[in-house]
């Protein structure tokens, strides 16, 4: 594992996401309310890509016609099959023990901490007075 | 009661309603006077014409009778013949499926009764499912009521074609009174002919299409109670698909959890897949049993299920659809015949442990 600088902390704002080339994978990044969450960018089912798809809240319900919904903006929703994932585990909702989506740990760090390294800056410079995302992978 | 080792316990045997004959005295006055002043004649399931080789296995055929109608021929042919300890009666009559919802709801009360007084009362070994006119769900859940008391009575009988898809809550009046009092849903083969078994596209030309499309009625019954919430609704109830087959099962399991993955947010009140939900409230009795005797096959076909606890034995007496003195299909593993004929059948009908 190695840490890669990907963009600025600013380039995701919340609500927001985006995709990003770690080496040759494709990783989209959340912005979940300022927390950010980083999930390969290919659904376990048939890989499509999945920050094309819807971000929502969870519908529940204990019995038909009354329905809840909670936790807005926290779910990805698969743009080929509609499969809902939880953007902070990368688990689907439906079968969370055996499908869920690979997740990489994913951080702020202030530009003048990376300029000291030992970080990978592979695609664009780093300047000491922006804050960066940085991706465990 | 003496257990013999091999005893079973069938879930489907058929008396037949000889005729109206049998039920006027069973009526209120004012449809006693209804059916003889006009000449109401007797009401044959269109499903089951007693004439066609499916009614009755020829060896079993008594010549100018209507198939089940002796308790004698039952008890030779079914209940000593296969060893039953037990055996619930389903009744499959014309009048269950009557257009006017009133006349079915009479004719269903008649034949409780007349089950209870000819049947239930005569031979120990029986038990029975109380049948109930769909068309009144109102009524349907008066009479579940009624006959609740007489603990003989195991379950609630409905076809598997209705006038609406047996989901909806229209229907829920039925599921509340069975819940209410621990008894299941039975949904038996036949239909009342509202819509056409062979899909909604167009009318079958032949018995073999109508028969063969069974399998089609149960699987979009069973994709309603499910989507509808009936399983979220009524969580102690249990269902059981009564001579429905049993090889269908896996793939519709998979397909409907395929597409609950993706749609689930239509039905968020189907909290866990289809095929979960499958597993703990439906069970399904194993005659006919509509795949290979390789039991290979079988095999794999219960590991499709995903679960040793869906089948219960039965023999669809007198129904024609297997041949020797086993009802039990060829091909099934030696292991798990104790828990098809005996634990299986008394944790979904748990009436049973009352009267054993």
């Amino acid at each position: 594992m190695a840490k890669h600088v990907v963009g600025k902390a600013e380039d995701v704002g919340p609500g927001m996401r985006k995709v990003f080339e770690v080496r040759g994978r494709p990783i989209v990044i959340f912005n979940v309310d300022g927390d950010y969450f980083a999930l390969l960018n290919r659904c376990p089912h048939q890989s499509a890509e999945l920050s094309m798809g819807l971000i929502s809240g969870i519908a529940t319900a204990d019995e038909p016609g009354h329905v809840q919904c909670s936790r807005r903006g926290e779910f990805i929703r698969c743009p080929w099959h509609g499969w809902e994932f939880d953007i902070r585990t990368g688990q689907s909702w439906c079968d969370p023990g055996r499908i869920s989506v690979k997740q990489y740990p994913v951080s702020i760090t202030a530009g003048a901490e990376l300029v000291e390294g030992p970080y990978k800056a592979e695609t664009f410079p780093v300047s000491i007075e922006d804050s960066y995302l940085v991706v465990d992978l | 009661m003496h257990h013999k080792p091999t005893s079973v316990i069938d879930c489907d045997i058929h008396p037949a309603v000889p005729g109206n004959d049998a039920l006027i005295p069973y009526m209120d006055e004012y449809w006693q006077e209804q059916f003889v002043s006009r000449a109401i004649g007797d009401m044959d399931l269109a499903s089951y014409p007693p004439s066609v080789p499916l009614s009755c296995r020829p060896d079993w055929r008594q010549v100018g009778e209507k198939p089940g109608v002796s308790l004698a021929s039952c008890r030779e042919q079914a209940l000593d013949k296969f060893n039953c300890e037990i055996a619930i009666c389903n009744p499959l009559y014309g009048g269950q499926v009557a257009a006017s919802g009133l006349m079915a709801a009479e004719v269903c009360s008649a034949t409780n009764k007349w089950l209870a007084r000819e049947w239930l009362d005569a031979e120990p070994r029986l038990r029975g499912s109380i049948v109930v006119a769909s068309q009144l769900p109102d009524r349907a859940a008066e009479e579940i009521h009624r006959c609740a008391s007489d603990k003989r009575f195991v379950q609630v009988l409905l076809l598997a074609g209705n006038e609406m898809l047996l989901g909806r809550s229209h229907f829920w009046p039925i599921y509340e009174a069975a819940e209410k009092h621990g008894l299941p849903i039975g949904i038996h083969a036949g239909t009342m002919y509202r819509y056409p078994t062979s899909s909604g596209m167009g009318w079958p030309s032949t018995y073999l299409q109508d028969y063969a499309s069974g399998t089609l009625l149960f699987a979009a019954q069973l994709q309603s109670l499910i989507t509808e919430g009936v399983f979220a609704k009524f969580p102690d109830l249990t269902f059981v698909m009564i001579e429905a087959g049993i090889s269908w099962v896996p793939s519709f399991m998979w397909k409907s959890t395929k597409v609950w993955f993706g749609v689930r947010g239509e039905v968020p009140w189907v909290k866990r897949s289809p095929a979960a939900e499958i597993r703990d409230r439906v069970r399904f009795t194993i005659q006919p049993f509509d795949t290979s005797k390789d039991p290979v096959r079988v095999e794999k076909l219960i590991e499709h299920l995903g679960s040793e606890d869906m089948l219960l034995f039965s023999s669809d007496y007198p129904h024609w659809q297997f041949d020797g003195d086993d009802p039990m299909p060829p091909g099934f593993p030696v292991r798990l015949r104790q828990k098809i004929t005996q634990e299986n059948p008394l944790r979904t009908y748990p009436r049973l442990k009352e009267t054993v």
